[in-house]
This record gives C-alpha cells, sequence and structure tokens, in this order.
C-alpha cells in the first residue's frame, strides 16, 4: 500500500478501525481530539459505533460495559483525562477485561499545558488506579510504529484479558508524517470470549456470565489476584521489547521512549562527531520494562554508565536504576513539564557527564 | 396436584442477603417476573450497582455485570451500543444513582439511551451503615445527618423522576411504592411498562421505586412501611412521570 502522510493521533484512529476495534467512546480534550473526530466520521460507514460520552469518567465506563459484552473497544485521552479513566482502569484489570487506551500525554500537573511530555510514566506503568493491577503499556516513538503496534495492542488485551495503554508523548499525536498500512492481521491466537455478557438463557451452552470485579472473601480475592499476578509474570517474561541502537562497544548508553527517543539518536550523531560512542536502548514497551534487553547492553564492559533522558522529573529512570541496579552510575538528564530537549542540549550533557 | 404459584426461574435460588422486611426483595422479584413474562431472559443483561444490591449479579439469574459506584448507566451503554438487540437493565438505589452517578444516569436519559433503570429509593445509603442520600428527607436522622437533615445545610430532598422527566430523552418515568400489595401490583406493572419502552426502541426509561429500610430507619418492618406512607409519598408522589407512548 502507498504511503500517506497522516497525523498521528488520525493513523491510531484508523489502525484501530483495521484491528478490529469497532467502538468508540472518548471525550475532547487536547492534543488528542483527532482520535474522536476520526471515529466520529469512520465508525458509522463500516458498521461501528461512535459515542461522545459526559465525560472521561463516563466513557471509560462505556468502554467497560462493551468490553464486558465482548466487543473489541477503545477510548482515548489526555493527562488530565486520563487521570479521570483511572477509576474504570482499574475496574477493567480486576474484571479481567481488554480494551486500548490511547494517552496522548500533555504537560502536568493539573491542567498543566498542552504541549506534549512524559509525565504520566509513573501513572501508567504502576497501574494508576487502586489495587495491585499493571496495565501493558506500549510506547510509539513515530506515527508508523504507533500504526504498527494497534493490531497488537488489541490482541494482547485479548489474550491477557488486560487493558493495553498506548502511552505517546503529544508530538506523536499531533505530528504528521508519512505512514503505511499493512494488512492488519493478528498473530497470536485470541482466546474465546465465552465470558462475556451476551444474553443468557439456561438453553445457551455456557455458564451464566458474571462480569464482576467484587469479591467479598478473602480466599476468593486472592485467587484473582494470584491469577492477575501469574499472568503479569508471563507478561514480564515475554512481551517486554526494546530497540538497541548503536549500543555495540558503547560508552554510554542514553535510554528514552517516545520522540525523546529520536531526539537522542540525533544527539547520539553529535558525540559520534567528537569521537565519542554513545549507544541507545528504547523500551517499546514502558510496562513490562525491557530489563533483560537494557541489562544484556549495560554489562557490556565498554559501558561506563546511563543517562536517561525524558519530559519529566525524571519517572522512568527508577526503572533503569532499578534494572543497573548499581552496578554502573545512573544519570538524568530532562525538565518536567513540556520542554522537550534539543539534540544538541542532550549531546552538551552527554559530553559534559563525561567529562565529569 | 394444581400449582398455584411457582418463583421465576429468573431469579436463581441464592439466598439473598437483604435485611428482614426490606423492599428489595419485593424489587427484584418483580424485575425477574417481568423479564420472564416479556421472553427476554436470552438477551437480557442486568447491571447491578454498588450499594446493598451489590450482589444482583447472584439473583438475577441472566448475564450480569457488575459496575462501578453510580457508573452503571454509562457501562449498560457500552453493551447496549454494542449490539441494540440486547435488552439492558440498571438496577441502582439513591446514593448510586443519585448523589455519585448523578451526570451517568442524566446523561443516559439526555442521549434516549434504550435501557430501563430501576432506581431504589429508600432515602438513606443502606450496604455503608446509613448515611444521608439526596433522598433523604428534612429532619430524617441518618449517621451522617445525626440532628435531622437540616435543608440550609444541605438541601432538601432531590425528586429524580420529575428531573429526568423534564429530559427530552427519556420516554418512560414513573413513581411506584412497594409498601402494600395495591401498590406492588401497580410497581410490576410500572416495571413492564419500562422493559416494553425499551423493547419498542423508544428511548430511556425508569422506574423509580420508594422502598424501606428498617435496619438504618431503626424501624420493625412494619413501623417502616407506615413510616414511607406517611413521610415519603407526600413528598415523593406516586404516578407516571413522562410516558410518550401516550402522548399525542
Amino acid at each position: 500500500m502507498a504511503k500517506k502522510l497522516m497525523k498521528g493521533c488520525e493513523a491510531v484512529a484508523e489502525a484501530a478501525i483495521q484491528a478490529g476495534c469497532h467502538f468508540f467512546f472518548g471525550y475532547p480534550i487536547t492534543p488528542q481530539n483527532d482520535i474522536p473526530e476520526y471515529m466520529a466520521a469512520r465508525l458509522p460507514k463500516v458498521g461501528g459505533c461512535f459515542l461522545q460520552a459526559e465525560s472521561e469518567v463516563a466513557a471509560i465506563n462505556m468502554v467497560y460495559g462493551a468490553a464486558a459484552s465482548g466487543a473489541r473497544v477503545m477510548t482515548s485521552s489526555s493527562s488530565p483525562g486520563v487521570s479521570l479513566k483511572q477509576e474504570g482502569m482499574s475496574y477493567l484489570a480486576g474484571a479481567e477485561l481488554p480494551c486500548v487506551v490511547v494517552n496522548m500525554v500533555r504537560g502536568g500537573p493539573g491542567l498543566g499545558s498542552i504541549q506534549p511530555s512524559q509525565g504520566d510514566y509513573f501513572q501508567a506503568t504502576r497501574g494508576g488506579g487502586h489495587g495491585d493491577y499493571h496495565p501493558i503499556v506500549l510506547a510509539p516513538s513515530s506515527v508508523q510504529e504507533a500504526v504498527d503496534m494497534m493490531q497488537d495492542a488489541f490482541d494482547l488485551a485479548d489474550v491477557y484479558r488486560t487493558p493495553v495503554m498506548i502511552l505517546a508523548d503529544g508530538i506523536i499525536g499531533q505530528m504528521m508524517e508519512p505512514v503505511e498500512f499493512h494488512e492488519s492481521t493478528s498473530k497470536r491466537e485470541l482466546p474465546k470470549k465465552d465470558w462475556a455478557a451476551t444474553g443468557w438463557s439456561p438453553a445457551s451452552g455456557r455458564p451464566r456470565a458474571v462480569v464482576n470485579s467484587l469479591y467479598i472473601e478473602v480466599d476468593e480475592l486472592q485467587e484473582m489476584n494470584d491469577r492477575l499476578q501469574a499472568r503479569y509474570k508471563i507478561i514480564r517474561e515475554t512481551e517486554a521489547k526494546a530497540e538497541t541502537y548503536n549500543t555495540d562497544g558503547a560508552e554510554i548508553i542514553v535510554c528514552a521512549y517516545g520522540t525523546v527517543a529520536r531526539i537522542c539518536k540525533s544527539a547520539i550523531a553529535i558525540c559520534e562527531k567528537k569521537g565519542v560512542k554513545v549507544g541507545l536502548v528504547r523500551p517499546i514497551t514502558v510496562w513490562p520494562f525491557p530489563e533483560k534487553q537494557l541489562k544484556e547492553v549495560m554489562d557490556q564492559p565498554s559501558v561506563k554508565k546511563a543517562i536517561t533522558v525524558e519530559i519529566s522529573a525524571g519517572q522512568m529512570v527508577e526503572d533503569v536504576r532499578l534494572t543497573v541496579n548499581g552496578a554502573k552510575p545512573v544519570e538524568f538528564f530532562g525538565k518536567p513539564g513540556s520542554y522537550t530537549p534539543t539534540a544538541e542540549e542532550i549531546a552538551e550533557y552527554i559530553m559534559k557527564s563525561r567529562e565529569a | 396436584m394444581q400449582t398455584v404459584f411457582k418463583k421465576t426461574p429468573v431469579l436463581t435460588d441464592a439466598i439473598l442477603h437483604y435485611c428482614p422486611g426490606c423492599g428489595h426483595g419485593i424489587v427484584h422479584r418483580l424485575v425477574a417476573e417481568v423479564i420472564e413474562e416479556l421472553g427476554i431472559q436470552d438477551r437480557t443483561v442486568a447491571y447491578v450497582p454498588v450499594g446493598c444490591a451489590v450482589f444482583g449479579y447472584k439473583y438475577f439469574n441472566v448475564d450480569s455485570v457488575e459496575a462501578a459506584h453510580g457508573r452503571a448507566p454509562a457501562a449498560a451503554t457500552g453493551t447496549k451500543r454494542t449490539d441494540p438487540n440486547r435488552v439492558v437493565f440498571t438496577y441502582q438505589g439513591d446514593g448510586d444513582l443519585a448523589s455519585i452517578g448523578a451526570a451517568e444516569i442524566v446523561h443516559a436519559a439526555h442521549r434516549g439511551e434504550k435501557i430501563t433503570t430501576i432506581f431504589i429509593n429508600n432515602a438513606i445509603y443502606g450496604m455503608t451503615g446509613g448515611q444521608m442520600a439526596p433522598t433523604t428527607l428534612v429532619g430524617q436522622k441518618t449517621t451522617t445527618s445525626p440532628y435531622g437533615r437540616d435543608e440550609n445545610h444541605c438541601g432538601k430532598p432531590i425528586r429524580i423522576a420529575e428531573m429526568l422527566a423534564t429530559i427530552e430523552g427519556s420516554a418512560y418515568i414513573e413513581r411506584v411504592a412497594v409498601n402494600t400489595p395495591a401498590n406492588i401490583v401497580k410497581a410490576k406493572k410500572a416495571i413492564k411498562n419500562a422493559f416494553e419502552c425499551q423493547l419498542a426502541g423508544k428511548g430511556f426509561s425508569l422506574v423509580e421505586v420508594l422502598s424501606n429500610c428498617p435496619t438504618n430507619w431503626g424501624m420493625s418492618p412494619v413501623e417502616s412501611m407506615e413510616w414511607l406512607e406517611k413521610n415519603m409519598i407526600p413528598y415523593y408522589p406516586l404516578g407516571v412521570k413522562k410516558d410518550i407512548t401516550k402522548e399525542v
């Protein structure tokens, strides 16, 4: 298929539809309005349903209901709106329901800004709502990558019966890039949704469906939590993904995700010209964090330290430190809010840090 | 031997956890009987609330979903919109619907969502131990209005049926009570009308059921029914508040 120039938000929406998502419930918030707008125009044409909810709270609960009845469904929002969705995310996780939630992250805290940010990393990767749960969190660094990961985002949700979050900074959502849509087919064996509430009678040939996250007895709640944790263990062991770039024999490893990782590649080229070899580890899944991939790179004798670069006060850097576990120094470069560092600034930090 | 009464198969055999004398059991039975009579068990999905009816999924013998507090109308929307052929109802109390879920119920009505809501108004939070609800009467003592509800401090009780009847998307709104056999017969008819309204695709339907809470009102079941009659019905008048099927 020929390449098309598309805005990130619209490309994500189209990729979701091509992945079989015909139901979308959302609420307007900048900088992701192009997703609901695209869905509003396209979904009626493919026999689906777009509905603008009265709030993000209602939208995520509509997603909960659609997922409870077995539909492939998604919502999208940006930081303040995603905060409102956290109650629903916890219920979705507790009731073991699949769905996809897109967060085009903007600056915070509070109303913050409408410019890009990576300040929602903790909220996304630690669960965000109450209780012991994690959504799977995917972090695209280009519009094409966002498009390519949508099919698997829905498949992951179905396989592990969990919410999956696309965590993209606002740049990914608002930037136009050439994208190519490949025929979207599932690479996974998808389980039957025989647990879904679709209507039942004694003649239905399955048990009556009860979609629920209430387990009032201690033992029953334990059983549910054990089931979730066992699933998370498999996800940690098998689904972590990262891109490594220029890492062989590197002296310094930069760790960054999303758009920032692309800027880091330019910074690496600047350092290269100055004769310093810098590599990049770019987590593609930020939960599960690609510990194995990062550790392998960091274990090289040539590597002296890691520098994590983020548009935050330093959030992913905690996962980098946990992974490196004191074996080598881990530094942080970045600012909270919405300040996107330039390649020159990152290169300057790397060079200075090397001399220090 | 002639069978003169049979429990509806749309209720399971699980033992209800409700307090002795509570109206929830009556309303559960009415809803289940209506589902049986309309022959819609195999396409009905129940949405149960957070509150006393939180275990409703154990009792309604249909596919059931437990919603977050107040969010049942939004979640039910998800089930209905993904397959309009389904019959979807929410069963909610006054804390769930009139307080934390006020936005969700208003907008379900506003969209003309083709779902049916059974709204139990017993003027108190039952499950959490008898706190004040938006529907608690002025002067009524609860654990969070220990000197009686003061209208200057927290307003007068909200009339949900009348409020929702003003919304264009509402198709059928009625208030009933389950304090006497005659009122129970009327309540069942209202619930049936509400489901039929959904089946006809007319819009949003809701039945507000005035019910009792002997435990948290601190009364015997009989006293509580008398209290309902004497105090609730005058403030919450019974009757059809909206019925677009009857309008010219």
